[in-house]
């Protein structure tokens, strides 16, 4: 299967997007080579700004660049944007919900060896807490392409969750993207492990492997965190009746937290969260880090039969 | 002559920035809270921008060929109202609603609810970003509008505002000029003994902007200040402006205690018989 880093289909995506829409403006914080907007540099150089090694002015410049008419694109790394400028995502950006879509790379624990202090397990979190935001964590290089397309059409701030290692794409060209509307990537009917970016891949894997032992297992694929598609969830609960969360980022504030809430409040079925343990990541390989975190086809499958029997 | 115009014209101003003191001790007395300190000190300055200097229409707030004015402190959040009603944006009646439940008149400038606001700010160190922003965008547009961002000289403290600094002289952003309300004062105490930005003018020089220093209570230089600025050409421009916590009311001079209390009536009632105005 073919592997390709989110970053790098983000990349070329601003590019397409850049021909399409001359308001589209790119921002960066001294990390152009890594998040590839360094590709929208190359090709419109008058639209884009470096900001130095600033993430808070990154996206407050942001901000008055949306407010004059503009459809700013900055990005970083996931630890630097939320993390080091939440309170300009909060209030300059948000709150006045302006047009400002953040593209933060290298987010989770596939960053690798630069281990903890680069490596975000809490931004989905922060971002989903903020009012007027959305949030996209596409799964493959396909997705990401859409969701960068559909970003620019939303009116209002937007956060694109990006990973930096390669990863298997999974839809063809034809894939039809909708935001807000989770995608059935498999059918089942004895539980449904739902997952988001990277670990859609493995959420698949997994469904292999206990397919192999008699159990039928939907994955569902929530690229957009919020709005979240509380319907296909709920859905999933009612239909299958044990429910497995797939993250990388931690078990707490994420989409694991979003669907316990959901079902919840409609629909009360054993929901089991993988993902980062409420721990700071380190430095390793990112297949060494995954199977280490317990984020592997192999944890999300004992995951599933552990939810099953209950 | 043409001096005494000239005199008549910044009579008239002295005489509006009075008006909109009174406003802002009527609003925050009526709301029982607010930032009256930090909005006296800047009043002769909003004053001058709305009235005598800057490009807008109220008619048609979107203009997008307006001046832009950023108030960064946006607790001196009546000092805006005042200015933008005063100038004709909403009813001069609605200043009264300021703080209360379901008014546009929030706490701080809320941009969405409110014409006239260009940003959202009350968390301090944000406004000169955003003034960037649209400066770059003026740029990139091919606009002549100018982008006037007042920061407070406690605000200066946060970090941000020197990443936008750097930024502004990087992008040579000549259409930007900023006010520094230089009371003084901050919450704490004098800004030399909470967290000293010393020096201040110098500061601004090392980060690559042309300043000036003026009297901020002296409509005359101000205005003559943004008309030196307005020269400047491959540099952001920074006011100094020296002025006083408070000013125009003699117990609110220079008192820390009133940047965030409002006055109670009977002492908006001696605010506004100072300031030659009846309830």
């Amino acid at each position: 299967m073919q592997k390709i880093a989110t970053r790098e289909a983000y990349g070329e995506a601003l590019v397409e997007l850049g021909r399409e829409n001359p308001d589209v403006v790119v921002l960066d914080a001294d990390l152009s080579k890594s998040t590839k907007t360094i590709n929208f540099k190359k090709h419109f150089p008058e639209r884009f700004f470096n900001m130095g090694i600033a993430e808070q002015n990154m996206l407050g410049t942001a901000a008055g660049l949306a407010a004059a008419g503009k459809i700013p694109f900055c990005s970083t790394f996931a630890v630097f944007a939320p993390g080091r400028s939440f309170d300009q995502l909060r209030n300059s950006i948000a709150y006045p919900k302006l047009n400002v879509k953040i593209g933060a790379s290298h987010a989770g624990i596939t960053v690798g060896e630069d281990g903890a202090t680069h490596q975000s397990v809490e931004d989905i979190a922060l971002v989903r807490a903020v009012p007027n935001m959305t949030v996209f964590v596409p799964a493959d290089a396909v997705e990401t392409k859409k969701v960068v397309m559909a970003a620019a059409e939303i009116k209002g701030p937007v956060y694109i969750r990006l990973g930096r290692a390669a990863v298997p794409v999974l839809h063809g060209e034809d894939f039809v993207f909708e935001p807000g509307k989770a995608v059935i990537m498999r059918e089942g009917g004895d539980a449904a492990i739902i997952a988001t970016g990277v670990m859609v891949a493995e959420a698949l894997a997994a469904a292999e492997e206990l397919s192999r032992e008699g159990i039928s297992v939907r994955v569902l694929n929530i690229h957009t965190i919020k709005p979240l598609d509380t319907e296909a969830i709920i859905s999933a609960a009612k239909e299958t009746g044990a429910i497995v969360t797939a993250e990388e980022h931690s078990v707490i504030g994420g989409l694991g937290s979003a669907v316990a809430e959901t079902v919840c409040e409609h629909y009360p079925v054993p929901v089991y969260r993988v993902g980062i343990p409420d721990v700071f990541g380190e430095s390793g390989k990112p297949g060494e880090l995954m199977e280490k975190y317990g984020l592997t086809a192999r944890h999300l499958a004992a995951a599933v039969r552990k939810a099953i029997r209950r | 002559m043409e001096q005494t115009i000239e005199q008549e014209k910044i009579a008239r101003l002295e005489d509006k920035a009075r008006q909109i003191r009174a406003h802002i001790i009527k609003m925050t007395a009526a709301a029982g809270s607010g930032h009256p300190g930090g909005s006296l000190s800047a009043a002769d300055i909003v004053t001058a921008l709305y009235f005598h200097l800057l490009r807008i229409d109220p008619q048609n707030p979107a203009w997008p060929d307006r001046d832009r004015f950023i108030l960064s402190k946006g607790h001196a959040a009546p000092l805006l109202y005042a200015a933008l009603a005063e100038r004709g944006f909403f009813p001069v009646e609605e200043l009264l609603t300021l703080r209360k439940l379901g008014s546009r008149l929030q706490g701080h400038p809320d941009m969405k609810s409110l014409p006239g606001v260009e940003v959202s700010t009350g968390s301090l160190g944000q406004g000169l970003s955003a003034g960037n922003g649209m400066a770059l965008a003026a740029k990139l547009d091919g606009r002549d509008y100018r982008v006037f961002v007042l920061l407070g000289d406690g605000e200066i403290q946060e970090g941000m505002v020197w990443e936008a600094a750097m930024a502004a002289a990087h992008y040579r952003l000549d259409n930007v000029t900023a006010f520094l309300d230089y009371n003084g004062l901050q919450i704490d105490g004098p800004i030399t003994e909470v967290m000293s930005p010393e020096p201040v003018a110098d500061k601004w020089r090392a980060f690559g902007w042309d300043v000036q220093e003026i009297d901020g209570h002296d409509i005359g230089q101000i205005i003559k200040a943004v008309e030196a600025a307005r020269q400047v050409k491959g540099k952001p421009q920074m006011i100094v402006a020296k002025t006083c916590k408070g000013k125009g009311v003699s117990f609110m001079e220079n008192q820390v205690d009133w940047h965030g209390t409002a006055p109670k009536p009977e002492q908006a009632e001696k605010a506004l018989a100072e300031l030659r105005c009846e309830r």
